[in-house]
């Protein structure tokens, strides 16, 4: 049986590279994609679960990195805002943002991109409501989440 | 954040979950985390250890028993109920409270088991499984047993389930042409509960359960019975209603005062009910 343990090796995907890693129990996600692995682009915002700017995708869903432990991710496809834009190039739901001013500060950003993701990514063309609670776990205190929901009800419109 | 020191393991059968549960003082079940993990940051909860359940299976499964009961693990995330083919047709009532627990993020990891063992009174599920008349099945080292909804809730973050025990899954019965009703309102959109109430109507009969007002759902066994036989009309249904909020005894806070849990238990369990009498099968 396995005994329980401080440290575990996990073995984890992250942006599509494997890696093996040994952890503390007590380190949260966000901490082993920031602290650990340096990537940075996943901010911590409340660090209590509501402002969803640690948001990722682990195995394909939306979860927000600050509620997970790393060894819970163990075994897991984890994907990160740097998996978006390849050598520069800007997805189109990036570029959508760009266009429609969807960001001030940009401390939210990273999560609102990964929870429009995968939005998109079950729905190609989200009604603006369908946007809104898409991003519900997600504040952003600049803008008034106009602009973004513009910016990803237009990638559906172009898709 | 760094939370204290804990130690995880992670069983891959629920006797091997129950045993580490067992064996270590200390030691919690941990299902989606989506309320430990924040408790354990805020130091309100210090595990020594950490049961991890995610590897069990059987507990992340949706289906029907022999004899028809709507069977749920304590693993199935808020996500999967709402997606659920069996849901929508046994009991779709779970599915549409479901979609309004949390925001995406956490549908997606917070789980059924998780929502009931954590007891918070101002939980949707709690109320929901009352009217519903939910079976929750335990499972601990002396072997398994079941536990009806009206005894699950013990109180404030309390549930029948004993240390070194597991809740596994979720049972309710068929609805037998029942209609299901969830009513309540919010802070905000979609924030957490003041007050909600529940309610399953049949042919001739109500169960019905108000959720905030006290440490565990309570039934409102008076309105109950004088709904017995009536036609579930708006104004029978109101007139059912009236001084259910007398018979409470709600906290009053930030949210609301006492007085004003007592009008909205009312508001809410009518709600619920006509709702509910309107989805009935069979009709009568």
């Amino acid at each position: 049986m396995a005994a329980p343990a401080r440290d575990r090796t996990i073995s984890v995907e992250v942006n599509g590279e494997s890696i093996e890693y040994d952890v503390p129990a007590r380190r949260l996600l966000v901490h082993f994609l920031r602290d650990d692995l340096g990537l940075t682009g996943t901010h911590v915002g409340c660090d209590t679960g509501n402002c969803g700017a640690c948001t990722v995708h682990v195995d394909g869903e939306a979860v927000k990195s600050c509620m997970l432990l790393a060894v819970q991710a163990d075994g897991a496809r984890i994907t990160t805002v740097e998996a978006l834009a390849t050598d520069g190039q800007l997805t189109p739901l990036q570029q959508a943002f760009h266009e429609h001013h969807a960001l001030q500060c940009g401390y939210c950003t990273p999560g609102m991109l990964m929870s429009a993701a995968a939005l998109l990514e079950r729905n190609p063309r989200p009604s603006e409501e369908e946007v809104r609670i898409a991003i519900q776990g997600n504040i952003c205190r600049c803008t008034g989440y106009v602009n973004i929901v513009e910016a990803i009800v237009a990638v559906g419109e172009k898709a | 954040m760094l939370l204290r020191e804990v130690e995880y393991a992670r069983p891959s059968t629920v006797e091997e979950a129950i045993q580490l549960l067992a064996q270590h003082e200390g030691a919690r079940p941990l299902a989606g985390g989506q309320t430990l993990v924040n408790v354990m940051k805020a130091r309100a909860a210090a595990p020594d250890v950490l049961v991890d359940l995610a590897d069990l299976r059987e507990l992340r499964e949706i289906g029907f028993s022999s004899d028809g009961l709507l069977e749920i693990g304590a693993m199935v995330t808020y996500a999967q109920l709402m997606s659920s083919s069996e849901v929508e047709v046994a009991r779709p009532v779970l599915a549409e409270v479901a979609a309004t627990i949390g925001d995406v993020q956490v549908r997606n990891r917070g789980t059924v088991g998780g929502n009931v063992c954590v007891a918070d009174p101002t939980n949707h599920l709690p109320p929901l499984f009352v009217a519903l008349d939910a079976r929750f099945t335990i499972r601990g080292a002396a072997g398994e047993r079941t536990v009806p909804a009206d005894e699950f809730f013990v109180g404030v973050y309390m549930t029948a389930v004993a240390e070194g025990e597991l809740l596994t899954k979720v049972s309710l019965p068929p609805s037998n042409g029942a209609g299901d009703g969830f009513a309540g309102v919010t802070v905000g959109r979609h924030g957490t509960y003041i007050v909600d109430a529940a309610a399953s109507v049949g042919a001739e009969s109500a169960r019905i359960a108000i959720g905030c007002v006290g440490a565990t759902p309570v039934r409102a066994s008076e309105m109950e019975e004088r709904l017995a036989g009536s036609d579930f009309s708006s104004d029978a249904v109101r007139s059912a209603a009236s001084n259910l909020g007398a018979s409470l005894d709600p906290p009053s806070d930030v949210h609301g005062s006492a007085e004003y849990r007592r009008h909205l238990a009312e508001v809410s369990a009518v709600r619920a009910v006509v709702q509910a009498a309107a989805r009935r099968k069979g009709g009568t």
